[in-house]
């Protein structure tokens, strides 16, 4: 804590490193300190139940995540999330932390220096214009995080600790949606671990939206959370990731389902009306309206696979190998 | 020593040819002791780096280093005033790059300066503080662009301002040939570039020598190119330059060409007194490039009711980025083999090829010929369908004639095509299939055929295309040389078989030396699939001289006719008496005592049997392979997603000398070609690329990859040692047109244009649900002027001449 208040903007924290590296290895990054986090014990672990809610430390690895017995159980679309960033290698590198704290992504910022420099610098790093959208007052890159829209459907809450002390915070107020400044938090508070509440009846899933089963970033992900009685949902949550700078709930969409019973036909309308807050940019793979025009597709199936009504032949490529590891892990 | 087996009755049979070997240098790449050009540490090295031009067109008004030299750890700074002025290209007509661009920059990423220091993140940083003043110039980023601008031009030369090259020939009458039919169908197709990809990044390290003179070691697939080039470049008599190249991870022609680096690494170690070593980022692979071309096409087809072809004409425009590279090649190698898979009696190509301000294009698996393939066998499909034909069957009955020659003058000796269609229609059920699955479920045919190395080298002469030497010392040893260089294909593994199964030994028993001009005979290098078919043969010719005296020598000793003797198990001994003879290494100081030091080399040249005409010189080979594909694939109707379920391949390689070498070309074929049919995309947004990194430029990963059913057709041709063609180009051909034809029997959607994303597809179903017609692709092909073809009588049906091998 006292190396972060003392370097200020200079430090930053490495957990994983698995997003910090390849950014200072292309001068997104530029710390001159950079404070370890291995070592600090209290930030690890996977503790609690689904009964009465669960704490993962921030240093818990994604396949650690991916692979908890209590979580694939109870918690299965957090290990799904978890279990489709990125490659193995790398899952096993970096963090739950890491994740929920992943810095927004744009083809226009993820390049090299001498890259960035030929087409002009935007104003994440080195320059002061958006060149998405240039008439931008704000920074469009994108949340690319995978835990978070899952996360956020959820509810889990996130604890923060500063110099200062430390406060818990629910975690949609940990982001905000600007691509520069898109956590809402000191820079010398670290995310110390994030707790999940108990289970409760809520179901929920994730679908991502890639080219490949490895490697990719999601450049739509969809996490739906349902809370039913019988046949009627109580309660609704639905989040999109990859869409804004931030992940977007779908509140206008989620009210419709509020003591609904979940026909093919709401879920139609209810995946119709969460794709308008989906408004994605020039700035990641696939064309913009193609993603706009899947949020509505994903949602659609995400909601269709709580309901327990057939997505088609469709566990996609796209929408990831998304049990392999559920099975391999049973 | 590995086990040796018994000598069977049969002598004849092959001990060695044909059986499924491991490579001879895999333990090394398994366990990671190859040593790659970026792994050579040699004392007091220093690394270099480039500075790479920001602009995509612009003139070099004043370069200032001084900030750079002065950086602490710098060792030498250099610009192009630091070459003599002299300009290179791999062709001899596209003498038009320079190692460090003096005048202008061509496109972002063009070479300027060149850094060596201490370590690599100085020379990195002192690159940025290289102060260049430019004076920008308008872009040039489309073929439309490339042919409307009059006046701002990339290249000095060309057949027209930012036009490179125009082809036009026409073999037969091609209007005759419209008019006998009784269906004529023309389409338009487009064909997006996508780089090699591999998974080494170009690298090299320059040694000069006390003698003055100057070693590379480079990762290269034509060292005796760029021992020419650096000759050349660098005013240096070829004696004085000695070319390595190190085991190559993966070229699929991208590293055919010299490069800047490999000329920069050689200056500045003369300069800076050290070594020198360049690895390109990954970054810079997408600019080095010389990757597939962006072509848009025009094809036009007369048939009569049966499908048979009356007539093709066919037009190609090439995005040729801002240097020549192989272009004049890729142009012609766009039209010419179009005759070489079906029976196409009459044929007219016009081709042309633009420069933009985009890295230089060049040749990519295929070289040329994976774009027209895509658009005549949609082109096929489209018109099978509009007959009413199976799209297999009618291209089965129209498969070429071996021993044959074609329209334009182009010899075919074997084809086993025929089998190819009839074994993978036979083992994907495709008669069950086609039409016939379920909705988003579809099967798709197509076919290809390929040269088995160029029949000419790249510089006009009369020596052979290769070389190898054959040494036998007085253990028994056998040291096998070739200029060749395994680029992961498996020469090095062809060249121990080929010596081993002449000689009577086994692959291991031989070392071989390859890719080094000072020790090894020229071979042109590892491009047009040549090293199976000509290195093969010149070793088999130095291999059987020395069996030649070693079989002599031990019927001497054993006092019976050589003619009895043969060579096998380590042995030499009595063909009808087996029990009789002698160890190998006995053999071999018999021979060397009564003939002398035991060396023998043997050379490869193709046979001449191209046409008289002007571009006649692209095309001829001593032999074609060939490969029928289907695929069958799955396609979401929702997401537009295409994932490909199974693929059944089956290729005419000739004989297979080493199986388990031809399935993996097949297999790795078949996965370069998937990357390119559904994702891969070199493309660029404000002048530069858009996606220079191995996450965003999206190739396939095993996760994509379907099962893969490889057949192997044996034909057992006259050119090839021990009957072999070529692998590794042909089967990536037919994948990329049977992926698009099953996407249409999947949801009737015709995407003719590569790749085919998921947003294609569902523009493409969109139409369909407003009874639009449901295709996406080109709508137009811009105005050419093309010349007046050269015409030239069709040669085709005309019996093969084979005395015209090796004149």
């Amino acid at each position: 804590m006292s190396l972060l208040q003392e370097h200020g903007p200079d430090a930053m924290v490495v957990a994983g490193g698995t997003d910090l590296f390849p950014n200072m290895k292309r001068r997104q990054f530029e710390p001159r300190v950079l404070v370890g986090l291995r070592g600090v014990r209290e930030l690890g672990g996977i503790r609690g139940s689904a009964r009465e809610g669960m704490t993962l430390g921030a240093l818990a690895t994604l396949t650690q995540v991916s692979l908890h017995p209590e979580i694939l159980t109870h918690y299965p679309a957090l290990a799904r999330a978890a279990d489709l960033v990125s490659t193995p290698q790398l899952r096993n590198m970096g963090t739950i932390g890491g994740n929920v704290c992943l810095d927004t992504r744009c083809n226009y910022y993820n390049q090299s220096y001498a890259w960035r420099k030929a087409i002009g610098f935007c104003m994440k790093k080195d320059g002061d214009i958006c060149l998405v959208a240039p008439g931008s007052p704000r920074c469009v890159a994108v949340s690319s995080s995978d835990t978070a829209p899952v996360l956020w459907s959820l509810g889990a809450r996130v604890r923060l600790v500063g110099p200062d002390g430390e406060r818990v915070i629910p975690l949609p107020a940990l982001y905000r949606d600007d691509g520069i400044q898109y956590l809402a938090k000191a820079p010398e508070e670290i995310v110390a671990e994030i707790a999940l509440p108990p289970v409760d009846g809520l179901r929920a899933t994730y679908w991502k939206l890639r080219r490949r089963g490895s490697f990719d970033f999601p450049v739509l992900g969809v996490a739906v959370a349902l809370r039913r009685e019988g046949e009627v949902c109580r309660e609704a949550r639905i989040v999109l990731g990859a869409v804004a700078s931030q992940p977007r709930e779908a509140v206008e969409a989620e009210r419709l389902l509020a003591g609904e019973r979940l026909t093919p036909e709401l879920i139609d309308r209810v995946a119709e009306v969460a794709a308008r807050p989906s408004k994605p940019l020039d700035n990641t793979d696939l064309v913009y309206y193609y993603r706009k025009r899947m949020t509505r597709v994903y949602v659609a199936r995400a909601l269709r696979e709580l309901a327990g009504l057939p997505v088609g032949d469709w566990p996609t490529a796209m929408a990831g190998r998304n049990h392999a590891n559920d099975e391999e892990a049973r | 020593m590995g086990p040796v087996e018994t000598p069977p009755r049969r002598a004849e049979e092959l001990a060695v040819i044909g059986k499924r070997l491991p490579k001879v240098d895999a333990w090394g790449k398994v366990i990671g002791e190859t040593k790659y050009a970026d792994d050579l540490i040699l004392p007091r090295m220093a690394h270099a780096r480039l500075l790479r031009a920001r602009h995509p067109h612009a003139r070099i008004k004043a370069i200032d280093t001084s900030r750079a030299r002065a950086l602490p750890g710098v060792l030498a700074v250099i610009t192009g005033a630091d070459f003599p002025p002299v300009k290179f290209g791999i062709l001899p007509v596209s003498q038009d790059e320079e190692a460090l661009s003096t005048e202008k920059v061509r496109y972002v990423g063009d070479a300027v300066a060149a850094v060596a220091a201490v370590d690599e993140e100085t020379a990195e940083r002192a690159t940025e503080l290289i102060e260049v003043e430019y004076e920008p110039l308008p872009p040039i980023m489309s073929i439309e662009e490339a042919l409307a601008e009059g006046t701002v031009r990339i290249q000095e030369y060309g057949d027209g301002p930012n036009i490179h090259k125009l082809v036009s020939l026409e073999f037969g009458d091609v209007e005759e040939g419209f008019r006998e039919a009784d269906l004529i169908r023309e389409d338009l197709f487009y064909f997006e570039g996508s780089n090699h990809l591999p998974m080494e990044q170009h690298a090299a390290v320059a040694r000069w020598d006390p003698d003055g003179k100057l070693t590379l070691w480079s990762s290269t697939q034509t060292p005796h190119y760029v021992h020419r080039t650096l000759a050349k470049v660098l005013e240096l008599p070829m004696s004085h330059v000695r070319v390595i190249a190190t085991p190559v991870g993966g070229g699929f022609g991208g590293k055919s060409d010299p490069f800047s680096h490999e000329l920069v690494v050689a200056r500045l170690a003369q300069l800076t007194g050290r070594p020198v070593k360049c690895t390109l980022t990954r970054e810079e692979v997408f600019y080095a490039h010389r990757g597939r071309h962006p072509v848009l096409m025009w094809v036009k087809t007369g048939v009569t009711r049966d499908g048979t072809i009356q007539a093709m004409h066919f037009r190609s425009i090439l995005d040729g980025g801002a240097y020549g590279s192989y272009g004049v090649a890729s142009t012609f190698y766009t039209g010419a083999l179009q005759t070489v898979t079906y029976k196409v009696p009459r044929y007219k190509f016009e081709g042309c090829r633009v420069f933009t301000n985009k890295p230089p294009c060049g040749p990519k698996r295929g070289h040329g010929t994976p774009q027209p393939r895509y658009a005549i066998e949609v082109h096929l499909d489209k018109i099978a369908e509009a007959l009413g034909l199976d799209p297999a069957e009618m291209r089965r009955r129209q498969v070429v004639e071996p021993f044959s020659k074609t329209a334009n003058h182009l010899t075919i000796t074997t084809c086993g095509l025929e089998e190819c269609i009839d074994r993978v229609v036979e083992a994907s059920g495709w008669r069950e299939k086609h039409r016939r699955l379920p909705p988003g479920r579809g099967v798709g045919f197509a076919a290809s055929s390929y040269i088995t190395g160029a029949g000419l080298a790249i510089y006009w002469n009369e020596m052979p295309h290769t070389g190898v030497i054959v040494k036998i010392d007085r253990g028994g040893g056998v040291a096998a040389f070739c200029g060749s260089i395994d680029i992961g294909q498996g020469s090095d593994s062809v060249l121990a078989s080929v010596v081993a199964e002449v000689l009577g030994i086994l692959p291991e028993d031989i070392r071989v030396v390859t890719a080094d001009t000072d020790l090894t005979p020229v071979d042109l290098g590892s491009y047009s699939s040549r090293v199976t078919l000509m290195m093969g043969n010149a070793a088999k010719e130095a291999a059987e001289k020395l069996r030649g005296l070693l079989l002599d020598a031990a019927a001497k000793k054993l006092e019976v006719s050589p003619a009895g003797l043969v060579a096998r198990g380590r042995r030499v001994y009595l063909r009808d008496d087996p029990e009789r003879g002698m160890s190998f290494a006995e053999a071999a100081q018999l021979a060397e005592a009564a003939y002398g030091t035991l060396a023998a080399a043997g050379s490869y040249r193709p046979p001449r049997r191209g046409g008289k005409f002007k571009g006649a010189g692209v095309g001829p080979t001593p032999a074609y392979s060939y490969t029928a594909c289907v695929a069958e694939v799955a396609v979401d109707p929702e997401t537009g997603e295409v994932r490909p379920l199974e693929i059944w391949i089956a290729h005419d390689g000739g004989r297979a000398l080493n199986p388990l070498l031809v399935e993996g070309q097949v297999e790795g074929s078949v996965y370069m070609g998937l990357g390119e049919a559904l994702m891969e995309e070199q493309i660029f947004r404000k002048g530069l690329h858009k996606i220079p990194s191995m996450l965003e430029y999206k190739s396939p990963t095993t996760l994509e990859t379907p099962e893969i059913r490889t057949i192997l057709v044996e034909t057992n041709d006259p050119e090839g040692p021990f009957g072999a063609k070529e692998a590794g180009q042909v089967p990536l051909l037919p994948l990329i047109p049977a992926i698009a034809n099953a996407v249409y029997d999947a949801v009737g959607v015709r995407v003719d244009e590569i790749p085919i994303t998921p947003e294609k597809v569902l523009k493409g179903l969109d139409q369909k649900g407003k009874g639009q017609e449901p295709r996406v692709g080109p709508e137009r092909f811009p105005r050419v002027s093309f010349p007046e073809p050269i015409r030239v009588e069709s040669a085709f049906g005309q019996p093969a001449d084979l005395s015209l091998k090796r004149e």
